[in-house]
């Protein structure tokens, strides 16, 4: 980014900052959502009001990157022994709305273990936690934007959101991008999982090819030999509008 | 090919694990950065006005001259601009930071001193997007996106000051009902 979109000494009109783009209709869950009971109180009832980006929302900080250390990307190697489970690698490339390669970039995942326990003080499933694994990952995009983390392929696991819900298996995804307005957390789902249809919160995204792109697909091109299954899990942040304008 | 973004999902109840464990950060200025020190403490209400113990809040603002240090870029080295923390069981978080200064707008516009904020967090399907302005700024009145904002429903972006305590501020986030906060389309 030049620095004629973040200098506020004047030398500059502040209002020529390049926007990101707007999301389509349906791409994006809607924040009200009945099915998934806790949006019933978190939800806001009123609509949002539209804020043409300012360099608030086009400016963004640079977090994470020092203090990353090589076990970070394998959640297999952080203890002692190896964790229970299906070793999996998940590789995948983050880019922007234009295909560009977000380089450098920190990314942060966390999951239960192979049982469908995470290892949080407040999760009172009854299966078995894993001294041998913490569910917490972290590493940065390359020069191209490729990011890949060793694990175990996480367990579905029960939910009081309804009678009988299981969340299917998924690991949750936080990125930050070039900006404030570019920050996406979500979460990746494994494919063919039966859960997909009864899983509010993956139903809260009204389009059903938007609701695809949240599930990795098996790889063998990531798949070591002898080793663990591959998943590819590519992942599209928020890109800019072509020209700056004023507004 | 299709770069359509991806979907945003919850951060669900365990958050923790994966971003605030490890990665709080509460402490937005260092001890030698320039500006009034100031600390804003949010408060996350549900729709019942129940506390919300288990949302993240992160911030982002600018130095107090009004510069954001963008992918580090220069300015105050001592400031970074970034803060995320996730509430107690009261709802509560208290960032440490110096108050922002003005910051350029659309065209001649000046932007009132303010902290941008999102709000992440289970039965949040998507960051909410709200900023943080203080009450009795003067810059207030000549602000671009407050003027957004209908009269009646400005008053919940004004952080209050404690009278208790000098330099601390106050914001109650209400995530829906009565006296919602007012969320952004960014």
């Amino acid at each position: 980014m030049s620095s004629s979109l973040i200098s506020a000494k004047g030398k500059h009109p502040g209002g020529s900052v390049v926007p990101f783009r707007r999301h389509e209709p349906g791409s994006q869950p809607d924040s009200f959502y009945p099915a998934y009971r806790a949006t019933r109180l978190r939800a806001p009832s009123q609509p949002l009001i539209f804020l043409p980006h300012t360099l608030s929302e086009v400016t963004g900080p640079v977090f994470g990157h020092s203090d990353i250390h090589p076990n970070d990307q394998d959640l297999t190697a952080q203890h002692a022994g190896e964790p229970l489970g299906e070793r999996i690698i998940v590789r995948g490339r983050v880019v922007d709305g234009d295909g560009h390669a977000v380089s450098n970039s920190l990314i942060e995942i966390w999951q239960a273990n192979a049982a469908g326990r995470y290892a949080h003080a407040k999760d009172d499933h009854p299966a078995p936690l894993d001294a041998n694994f913490s569910g917490t990952g972290r590493t940065l995009t390359d020069a191209d934007g490729f990011y890949s983390f060793v694990t175990v392929k996480p367990g579905a696991y029960p939910w009081r959101n309804h009678d009988n819900a299981w969340r299917p298996a998924h690991i949750h995804f936080s990125l930050f991008g070039p900006a404030f307005v570019t920050r996406l957390i979500t979460q990746m789902y494994f494919p063919g999982d039966p859960l997909f249809a009864f899983d509010p919160i993956l139903q809260s995204i009204p389009d059903e090819r938007a609701r695809q792109r949240l599930v990795s697909k098996f790889d063998l091109e990531t798949t070591k030999p002898e080793w663990a299954l591959g998943y590819r899990f590519d992942i599209v942040l928020r890109g800019r509008e072509s020209t700056p304008f004023e507004r | 090919m299709d770069f359509t973004p991806t979907p945003s999902q919850t951060v669900g109840p365990y958050l923790h694990l994966g971003l605030t464990d490890a990665r709080s950060i509460a402490r937005i200025a260092g001890d030698r950065a320039k500006g009034e020190r100031v600390w804003l403490t949010f408060r996350v209400l549900d729709g019942e006005g129940a506390p919300v113990p288990d949302a993240m809040i992160e911030v982002w603002q600018a130095d107090s001259e009004g510069n954001y240090a963008h992918h580090g870029s220069a300015g105050d080295a001592a400031f970074r601009g970034f803060g995320r923390l996730a509430t107690a069981e009261d709802g509560v978080c208290t960032f440490e930071t110096i108050k922002p200064g003005c910051v350029l707008g659309p065209g001649e516009a000046v932007q009132a001193p303010h902290v941008n904020v999102s709000i992440l967090g289970r039965g949040i399907l998507k960051r909410l997007s709200t900023r943080l302005y203080f009450a009795g700024e003067p810059a207030n009145a000549a602000d671009p996106v407050l003027a957004l904002v209908p009269e009646n429903r400005r008053a919940t972006l004004l952080a209050q000051p404690d009278p208790a305590r000098p330099g601390n501020w106050i914001l109650a986030v209400h995530l829906r009902g009565k006296s919602e906060t007012v969320f952004f389309d960014v």
